[in-house]
């Protein structure tokens, strides 16, 4: 699977040299969404509100993962973006229009991917796409389509006999088949095996580094750190937390964790502070120290174990990732 | 990129956005491709309305239809061509539509630069253009086998056959929202299937029924339908009795439009 800039080029015209520039093409303000109300615009305190106000931006060129546990908002969410159901509150503007009211400026500039496909089954991949293509402003050749997302040699095998992996890549063809200025992935690759997966993610990082704008869901928090530039931790309908991969993860500590050999204590340890540690937990005879200081804290109680002559088991050094930033923010939120 | 591939391109996306009739085309080509493919649609578009036909000739040909300006022909052609409303167009689209639901279909191509009423049209081409051409055949055709001549009013025939064919359309849209899957279709078209066999003159005309009877079943959908069709040969209603028909026609053309917009499911109840 090899999309080249002249494959999916034509993603944005100014190309790649302007990812991450200012320039906002997705602006969501106190968006909300409840269902189970009759009115579109009810606001009475019934039915179930998924999306609860949340602002975010996505600069053009830019890949923004919107990342949460099932349930947490994220499809909601992003079939508002899609202007698939308008908002019972706050705005969206997508390329700088409704994507709801004003679909026919938008829907020809966007591609879109929904978690589950939708293709008749007794359909083959090329008549799936040349039917979409007729649909769709500028569309590229199907061929070329097809080939891009690895799938020429299935050209003429019936949908019902792809497997789940093929059907991910030809639903990923049609979202790109208008060479799409924003591009939104709805959980590309719940489902895939590894290898599927990995090919699916080589396949986005091709589309970002081509200079499309790209929204992806996810609760693989792998993916999201593996392909996003900028992310935002949803949980319960609201935006837990947003910002940089790397500041996110930043901002929470590393942990090292070890079980105590029977006859030692906690307070046997040297003094926790002096070893750069902020908290810990004990569960059973399991400690589990957090640190802003990863090598501070293990040099020193590696230093300790050494001296009381302790084979340390179930050693665990770990650098802060966005797997702990994102626990710690669920557990938070929960005890809060 | 150089400026000129930035200019290609340009040009190649100047025609921003597509035309309805190429989006129409490009999903009736699809359903086409889909409908022969299914043996069970294929059979009743084109071989249902055709047996219906024969097994009535008989019973037809024993009806005693002194008085009612009716022939053999003048009963049974019209009546075939109610056949292929009712089977080639309404049962067959309210199984695509309830299949193209549960497989996503539908779902998925609101995803696109499609629009709703599009969505409906599209995936009904194919059934309507069989449809059509089977009724202008059999036209042709019953004229010779069935000696009815060609028709004298050909302008209600075809008042009839189109009112018909948006009616069947909206009503197996309609109907497909209480289907859960293509199987489950073939049962929820039973009803207007009986009622219209019965009572819209698809058997028996209405004009051999007693007047306060037939009054009460020319309000069925697709009663006028059927008069205005046979209309079309024996040329008998006068301008009132074709108005009061034709909207009769529209009003249910109307209501079912009504239903789709206020009923019709675009995914899955889960």
């Amino acid at each position: 699977m090899n999309i080249g800039e002249k494959t999916i080029g034509g993603a944005r015209p100014s190309g790649a040299a302007s990812a991450g520039s200012g320039e906002s093409v997705i602006e969501v303000t106190g968006l909300r969404r409840r269902y189970g109300t009759a009115g579109r615009r009810a606001s009475a305190g019934k039915g179930f509100e998924a999306v609860r106000g949340i602002d975010f931006s996505v600069a053009r060129g830019e890949l923004f993962a919107l990342l949460g546990t099932n349930g947490a908002g994220k499809t909601s969410t992003v079939e508002l973006l899609e202007g698939l159901a308008p908002p019972t509150g706050g705005q969206v503007r997508v390329l700088g229009h409704d994507p709801f009211t004003e679909r026919h400026r938008v829907r020809p500039r966007i591609g879109m991917m929904l978690q589950e496909g939708g293709f008749p089954a007794e359909l083959t991949p090329a008549e799936t796409l040349r039917m979409w293509a007729g649909c769709t402003s500028g569309a590229r050749p199907v061929d070329e389509a097809l080939s891009s997302v690895g799938l020429s040699r299935r050209r003429d095998v019936r949908v019902k006999q792809l497997s789940g992996g093929e059907r991910r890549r030809l639903d990923l063809a049609l979202a790109l088949l208008g060479r799409p200025e924003v591009l939104f992935l709805d959980e590309p690759t719940t489902g895939l095996d590894t290898e599927a997966r990995h090919e699916t993610w080589q396949l986005v990082r091709e589309l970002r580094d081509a200079g499309a704008t790209i929204v992806l869901t996810t609760h693989y928090l792998e993916e999201a750190e593996e392909l996003a530039d900028r992310l935002a931790i949803l949980h319960g309908g609201r935006i837990a937390q947003a910002g940089h991969v790397a500041d996110v993860v930043a901002a929470h500590p590393s942990h090292i964790s070890f079980e105590l050999p029977a006859g030692f204590h906690l307070g046997d340890l040297p003094p926790l502070a002096e070893l750069g540690v902020i908290g810990h937990e004990t569960v059973g005879r399991t400690v589990r120290l957090r640190t802003d200081e990863l090598q501070r804290t293990a040099t020193g109680v590696l230093i300790w174990a050494r001296d009381q002559g302790l084979e340390l088991t179930g050693l665990d050094v770990r650098t802060a990732s966005l797997e702990e930033a994102f626990l710690h923010i669920a557990k938070g939120l929960e005890n809060a | 990129m150089s400026a000129n591939t930035v200019a290609a391109r340009a040009e190649e996306r100047a025609p921003a956005g597509t035309g309805a009739g190429a989006r129409l085309i490009a999903l009736g080509r699809a359903e086409l491709t889909l409908l022969v493919r299914n043996k069970t649609a294929l059979f009743m578009t084109l071989v249902m309305p055709l047996t219906m036909a024969f097994a009535m000739k008989q019973a037809v040909s024993g009806m005693d239809l002194a008085g009612t300006g009716l022939s053999v022909g003048t009963v049974l052609l019209p009546a075939t061509l109610g056949y292929v409303l009712l089977f080639a167009v309404y049962s067959n689209l309210t199984g695509a539509y309830a299949a193209r639901r549960e497989e996503l279909v539908l779902k998925r191509l609101r995803t696109g630069e499609l629009r709703d009423p599009e969505i409906l049209a599209g995936t009904a081409l194919p059934s309507v253009t069989m449809g059509l051409a089977q009724c202008a055949l059999l036209v042709m055709l019953g004229g010779i086998v069935l000696d009815t001549g060609l028709p004298d009013a050909p302008h209600l025939l075809i008042a009839g056959v189109l009112i018909g064919m948006v009616m069947v359309v909206g009503l197996a849209a309609a109907s497909s929202a209480l289907a859960k899957s293509a199987e489950s279709a073939q049962l929820v078209v039973l009803p207007i299937t009986f009622l219209s066999l019965a009572g819209s003159g698809m058997v028996l005309p209405l004009d051999m029924l007693p007047d306060r009877f037939a009054t009460v079943l020319g309000l069925l959908p697709l009663s006028p339908v059927m008069q205005l069709i046979r209309d079309g040969w024996i040329g008998g209603a006068d301008a009132g009795e074709t108005l009061k028909r034709l909207v009769i026609g529209l009003v249910w053309v109307g209501i079912a439009v009504f239903a789709v917009k206020r009923w019709f499911r675009w995914e899955p109840r889960r």
